[in-house]
């Protein structure tokens, strides 16, 4: 690397992407990646710094520093290589990870001026691979003979079975969908992360021999105690939060009130856009996105990319609030989103047909801040007015899914529904691990992933303990 | 994917149809009360349908579907030895019917065969059932046979009296009722009453003067069946509920059926167009 001179430049390259005003009419990837001469370029801005900051920033400590060095040099199947001996799913990271709050934030390069994108080099290596004709040969590990199950196939479930299959286990994920990639199929909406990506990163897993039944809700068709039964020394359990969380507002039960949940199903696993799935979706031109957080945002450009003229946001704090991404909430406004901020919902209202016809809003000032430093919306007394719309998505965050935690004996939970875990996912039942959106609520498909590492790092060491 | 072990036609004017699917992990928890979502092909909408029997050694599960919309009339067209693509389940909570011991199960229409496996398993715990099955004409009645043996007493009407007696299931159930009192006789510890939304509205009116715990089996519109999209809410005694995990079965008494009805019409539109999109060459087989 020492014969190598440091870009100095202050700011990233620029990733191109698809027009505002032309996205927002389709559903094809918004952010078009960079070219091998662009990230090369990028790369070079690398320091190198002695005691890689970065990594600390990694969930699933991706060797940084070494796959931007290799990036550098135009060595991209190396670079490849070591991102993939800790990451499992570096299209998806790369796409999805919020990096100014992971690995780039610790980049010493943005101190004085912007980050390295190590983001955009992350997806860039593995869009490389992927588009390689003659892919090498994917290298089964040799089976260590213990059968470990893992229930769920979103970041987390894949995680640890991509993990656990390197050490040699033989695993099976247990998927209660059609397809396989929980959130990640059915949640982040296609423009955003094209499910080919999805398939193919877990197509490499299977290659690798991690087994997938798909159609089996556990809870319901296997429970944890017969999975045992059958043979499984462990069971990791990354089930994520899918339940859907209501305002509990009069009319959220009227005709064209949605979960985001609901939307985002409908248009990412069913297909609803598209003319040839059976899967249907109404038209709608005005619409009213409760919530401002990433699904939030999702939810809000899904509907503008479904032919909705109008979208709002309605948010009960200020901009500088605003819990979703910086770059998705400009997405969004690039998009033509519009923001209803200092608003909160408080009531849905509806012609007599029950149809939703407007949603009231009632004006909220910034008052002192909370116990996490954000500033508490206050209400404006008699400040209520109406929104003229005529559908609401409620994105407002979802909890655990109960089907687990009424099935399964000897587990304890917490007051939010979410397993109790240690940080290594360990659970109060022996043999049982758990990480991810299932532990925590709804949290980000990187630290998911980083749960579903350490899971599977403890599920290794267990079974160790036991031999 | 699922293989069509079994496919027949319950009635004469070929509404309903038996599918008997083997499906060995929905086979091993089944019971009676619960549902299965299924979904044809890669294209396909997932669809709940309720189980309408199962046999845990074979593996197989049997459903009984009214061919209504566009995924239900495609189904149709799947013969024996087929295969559908997804088939995935048990969902929702069982019936119960723990301390019963009389009930009057009510069926309407296509509702006959999600109430059969209820009273047939009750009447295997020894529980006394009256059945009171209506329809609206001959052509479409099913389960003649299987009724009368899942009973002790059976009572076939159709709307317009071409087979058994002639009226709606409101008035047979107001008379079994009253029969009781009147002859002195035990009254319905539980009426199970499965059927149109409108119905089962009506059913729940019959009994409410007479304290008569009523149960009905809801099938909203639903995407994932499992929680997940909350499509599915039904307001019960003024909370929501996701009818895929906190029901299918809730008490009639305390159900909205002014939103349930209204909900369920949602994509009425779009239903039928799609329905009527059906490829005329190949009866709605895709893929080959």
């Amino acid at each position: 690397m020492a014969n190598l001179k440091v870009n100095m430049s202050m700011t990233k390259n620029e990733m191109p992407e698809q027009d505002p005003v032309v996205r927002a009419t389709n559903f094809d990837e918004v952010a078009l990646g960079y070219d091998a001469e662009t990230a090369m370029k990028e790369a070079a801005r690398c320091l190198d710094c002695k005691n890689s900051p970065c990594r600390s920033g990694c969930p699933v400590a991706v060797k940084i520093p070494r796959f931007l060095e290799k990036v550098r040099e135009g060595d991209f199947d190396a670079a490849y290589d070591i991102i993939t001996s800790t990451n499992s799913l570096p299209a998806v990271c790369g796409r999805v990870c919020p990096q100014e709050k992971q690995c780039e934030s610790k980049c010493v390069r943005g101190i004085k001026g912007e980050s390295v994108g190590i983001g955009r080099l992350e997806r860039f290596v593995a869009d490389y691979h992927m588009a390689k004709e003659q892919k090498d040969e994917v290298k089964v590990p040799e089976s260590n003979g213990h059968k470990i199950a893992v229930i769920g196939s979103g970041p987390a479930g894949l995680t640890c079975a991509g993990d656990l299959c390197k050490l040699g286990y033989d695993v099976t994920i247990f998927e209660a969908f059609h397809k396989s990639g929980g959130v990640l199929v059915y949640g982040i909406p296609q423009f955003r992360l094209p499910k080919e990506i999805v398939a193919a990163e877990i197509a490499n897993l299977e290659a690798m021999g991690v087994k997938i039944v798909n159609n089996a809700i556990i809870g319901k068709s296997i429970t944890v105690d017969e999975l045992f039964k059958d043979g499984f020394e462990a069971v990791f359990i990354g089930s994520g939060a899918g339940l859907p969380q209501f305002l509990h507002i009069p009319g959220e039960n009227l005709l064209g009130v949605y979960s985001a949940n609901e939307l985002l199903t409908r248009t990412n696993l069913m297909k609803a856009y598209r003319d040839d799935y059976d899967t249907p979706i109404k038209h709608f031109n005005r619409v009213a996105v409760v919530g401002a957080g990433n699904v939030a945002m999702d939810a809000a450009r899904v509907a503008k990319r479904l032919g909705a003229e109008h979208v709002f946001i309605c948010y009960r704090r200020g901009r500088d609030e605003l819990p979703a991404r910086k770059e998705e909430v400009e997405h969004a406004e690039s998009e033509g989103i519009e923001f209803q901020l200092l608003n909160n919902p408080t009531r849905i209202l509806a012609g007599e047909d029950g149809h939703v016809t407007g949603i009231e809003l009632q004006r909220q000032e910034l008052g002192e801040p909370d116990a996490r430093g954000r500033r508490s919306p206050v209400p404006v007394p008699g400040s209520e007015w109406v929104l003229d719309v005529d559908t609401v998505i409620i994105a407002i965050g979802t909890s655990p899914n109960p089907l687990i935690r009424n099935t399964t004996e000897g587990l304890t939970f917490t007051r939010k529904g979410g397993i109790e875990a240690d940080e290594g996912g360990r659970t109060a039942r022996e043999g049982v691990f758990a990480g991810g959106d299932a532990v925590t609520g709804s949290a980000t498909v990187i630290l998911a992933m980083g749960a579903g590492k350490a899971g599977a790092k403890s599920i290794d060491e267990y079974i160790k303990s036991k031999a | 994917m699922y293989k069509v072990v079994t496919k027949r036609f319950l009635n004469d004017a070929k509404t309903i149809c038996l599918f008997e699917i083997e499906a060995p992990l929905v086979a091993r928890h089944a019971q009676a009360g619960q549902f299965v979502i299924f979904r044809l092909d890669e294209q396909g909408e997932r669809v709940p349908v309720s189980v309408a029997g199962y046999d845990r050694e074979k593996g197989t599960v049997t459903v009984m579907v009214q061919a209504a919309g566009r995924t239900t009339k495609m189904l149709h067209t799947v013969e024996q030895g087929d295969y559908i693509h997804d088939f995935v389940g048990p969902l929702g909570k069982a019936t119960e019917m723990d301390g019963l011991k009389k009930v009057c199960v009510v069926g309407g229409g296509v509702g006959c065969a999600i109430a059969y496996p209820i009273a047939k398993e009750m009447h295997a715990r020894g529980i006394d059932v009256t059945f009171i099955a209506g329809f609206r004409s001959a052509d479409i009645v099913i389960l003649k046979e299987e009724l009368k043996a899942a009973s002790d007493k059976l009572i076939m009407c159709t709307d317009d009296g071409t087979y058994g007696e002639k009226g709606f299931t409101t008035v047979f159930l107001t008379n079994e009722i009253e029969a009781n009192i009147a002859e002195g006789k035990p009254q319905f510890d539980r009426v199970i009453a499965i059927g149109p939304d409108i119905m089962m509205k009506f059913l729940a009116d019959v009994t409410r003067p007479y304290g008569i715990k009523t149960i009905i089996s809801l099938d909203p519109i639903m995407v994932d069946g499992t929680g997940m999209c909350g499509c599915c809410r039904v307001i019960v005694g003024g909370e929501t509920k996701f009818a895929c995990v906190d029901g299918p079965d809730f008490d009639a008494h305390e159900v909205d059926f002014d939103s349930l009805i209204k909900r369920a019409a949602f994509y009425k539109d779009e239903q039928d167009a799609a329905a009527q999109h059906i490829c005329k060459i190949t009866g709605g087989k895709r893929n080959g």
